[in-house]
């Protein structure tokens, strides 16, 4: 189904149906991740990707037109780029171990670790949130940092100029005296 | 918006409430079920951006003004490094959460998770809010046949 709606994303031309299959899209790989018990993850996936996305996509629409342009050149330079990716992709998953496989490396490199000594180290019983927020806290602040200057980045991006024309004034007044 | 979608308008006002007490359920509960900061944050930031769709873009920012907005984004963070900050004070590292109860490492984990989850919130539901009002805030009013 996942690569039925992707197929349906590239075929239409209309991009609000082509928003609404994104969404669709984002919520059933929310359904895999939870089938691959990764709930924190899928819970994310939910919220933001069909959640969000989806309205700031509408949003954006609404901004610019409705309707995909035709395209004039032949498609062949993204058709390679997009050919050799996959291809890539492919590659790497030969050298990825088995599905639950005990000898993959996340299972032997620091997870039994985390899993063993966070019940007595910090007394969390999710342990994603124990390493995310106690093992990792760094990283988490950096993450809280990274969509901090995200935020700031599309608010003057988008309202900046609007704001900047209105202060300008102000800001000479404020000179003046 | 005038006076039509009279269903969607009611059955908006009861989500919206469920909404933010399951974004509160996920931001402080989240040591214990899947969830936590991020994901609470979407959360209320979705309850008010569906207020914001279904009434309208003005009738949102008289409920959370976009001035509170953006003081939020970098409240956030605030939280998140001022807990780093309290630790290191308290003579820990920076960000070591067994400052907080000298007699108990593990309940100072907890304290610690517990505000640092709450930076991680505030901040996330700030930049979402905030990118939801840069956005709709720009185009013209779109009559429903348009679509």
């Amino acid at each position: 189904m996942l690569v039925l709606t992707a197929f349906a994303i590239t075929r239409t031309n209309r991009l609000f149906s082509s928003v609404m299959l994104a969404g669709m899209f984002s919520l059933l790989s929310a359904l895999l991740f939870v089938v691959l018990d990764a709930v924190d993850v899928a819970f994310t996936e939910a919220a933001v990707g069909a959640g969000i996305s989806t309205v700031l996509m509408l949003s954006t629409l609404a901004l610019t037109s409705r309707v995909e342009k035709p395209s004039r050149r032949p498609p062949w330079i993204p058709l390679f780029v997009v050919g050799m990716t996959g291809a890539v992709l492919i590659y790497g998953t030969l050298d990825m171990p088995n599905f639950g496989s005990h000898t993959a490396p996340p299972q032997t490199h620091v997870s039994p670790e985390y899993l063993s000594q966070s019940p007595e180290d910090i007394g969390v019983p999710n342990v994603v949130t124990a390493v995310l927020a106690s093992y990792r806290g760094y990283d988490t602040l950096g993450e809280v940092a990274v969509v901090f200057t995200a935020g700031i980045g599309v608010l003057m991006l988008i309202s900046g100029l609007k704001r900047r024309r209105r202060r300008r004034p102000e800001g000479d007044k404020r000179e003046d005296a | 918006m005038g006076s039509h979608h009279l269903i969607l308008r009611i059955v908006t006002k009861f989500l919206v409430s469920t909404i933010i007490l399951f974004g509160l359920y996920v931001q402080f509960h989240g040591d214990y079920s899947p969830g936590g900061g991020f994901q609470a944050g979407v959360i209320f930031a979705v309850a008010f951006i569906l207020y914001g769709v279904v009434f309208s873009l003005r009738q949102a920012k008289q409920v959370f003004p976009p001035w509170l907005v953006h003081k939020l984004m970098a409240l956030g963070v605030l939280i998140y490094a001022g807990t780093g900050v309290v630790s290191m004070l308290l003579g820990y590292e920076f960000l070591n959460y067994g400052a907080f109860t000298q007699d108990h490492p593990s309940h100072g984990q907890h304290w610690g998770i517990l505000v640092i989850e709450l930076g991680v919130g505030v901040t996330v539901t700030g930049v979402m809010v905030a990118i939801y009002y840069a956005f709709a805030a720009r185009p013209p009013r779109i009559s429903d046949e348009e679509w």
